[in-house]
């Protein structure tokens, strides 16, 4: 059932982003072209996510446990350390640069694959290297 | 600073937004975990997530087939432009994938997911990431293009 849900979860997701306009990277960056001619469409997607989840969140998390697992993976880091800072910064750049983040770089893979499965090959790199950073430390 | 009024889909991308919403709803009271595409795809290249192999490669077959049911079924071209190539669009990937990782998560697992559990984290990684979004943005403009 877990496999089930995930999938369901993944699809719903990737309908989401397409319907938002996030897998078009000249969207994504007519949102962070604040001094310039601005599309505040993101500020919506953003918006109507969090206001789901702020919602749902407050409902689900009463219970003791998810119905499929034994509990909540939750994060228990609350400290706002070096890393997050140094991480989210250079992650920014990246977005600003090409439009594109994780989730709809998979979402573009049958959409624009050449794109997609390039950036997803280079950004997996990152990922890994940016992992192990933060292992280390 | 002028609204593009032209490109403004504010009812659309909101719509957009409440399905992912839904999505991350879906895998926490399904599964207990938080729907971050940055962390679900490096769990995938890891060797520390021997059980979380198969949930998290069915989630991003899902996210991939997502675009299909608006394309096929309802109907709605998909726009795609791009605004970087070469050098610039690898070196972006680059960016996008370690600074996700080091910084713990992303636009979704941050950005969506993280606000609403009011973690002071995804607060500042929000703030953060799209202060220097609109920076980059703002530099690549200034100098008329890539």
């Amino acid at each position: 059932m877990q496999l089930l849900f995930a999938s369901i979860s993944g699809l719903i997701f990737g309908f989401g982003l397409a319907l938002a306009g996030m897998l078009n990277p000249s969207k994504v960056q007519g949102f962070l072209n604040l001094f310039g001619n601005w599309d505040p469409s993101l500020a919506f997607v953003m918006g109507g996510g969090v206001l789901i989840n702020f919602i749902g969140y407050q409902m689900i998390l009463k219970r003791e446990k998810p119905i499929f697992d034994k509990k909540f993976f939750l994060p228990k880091v609350t400290k706002i350390d070096r890393n997050l800072v140094l991480g989210s910064a250079i992650f920014g750049i990246g977005w600003g640069l090409a439009g594109l983040c994780p989730g709809p770089v998979i979402a573009n893979i049958l959409i624009q694959p050449r794109d997609a499965l390039l950036f997803l090959i280079i950004m997996a790199i990152g990922l890994w290297l940016g992992k192990n950073i933060r292992n280390r430390e | 600073m002028t609204i593009d009024l032209i490109n403004f889909t504010p009812v659309q991308s909101f719509t957009g937004g409440v399905f992912i919403g839904i999505a991350a709803l879906i895998l926490m009271l399904a599964n207990g975990r938080i729907m971050g595409a940055s962390r679900i795809i490096s769990g995938l290249i890891s060797n520390d997530t021997k059980n979380g192999w198969i949930w998290r490669l069915l989630f991003i077959l899902g996210t991939m087939a997502g675009p299909l049911i608006l394309l096929l079924i309802i109907n709605k071209e998909i726009d795609y432009v791009p605004v970087s190539k070469d050098l610039v669009f690898y070196l972006a990937a680059l960016l996008v994938g370690f600074g996700s990782a080091l910084g713990s998560g992303c636009t979704s697992g941050h950005g969506i997911c993280g606000l609403a559990l009011f973690s002071r984290r995804s607060f500042a990684s929000v703030m953060i990431f799209v202060s220097t979004g609109i920076l980059t943005v703002l530099v690549i403009k200034t100098m008329g293009g890539l």
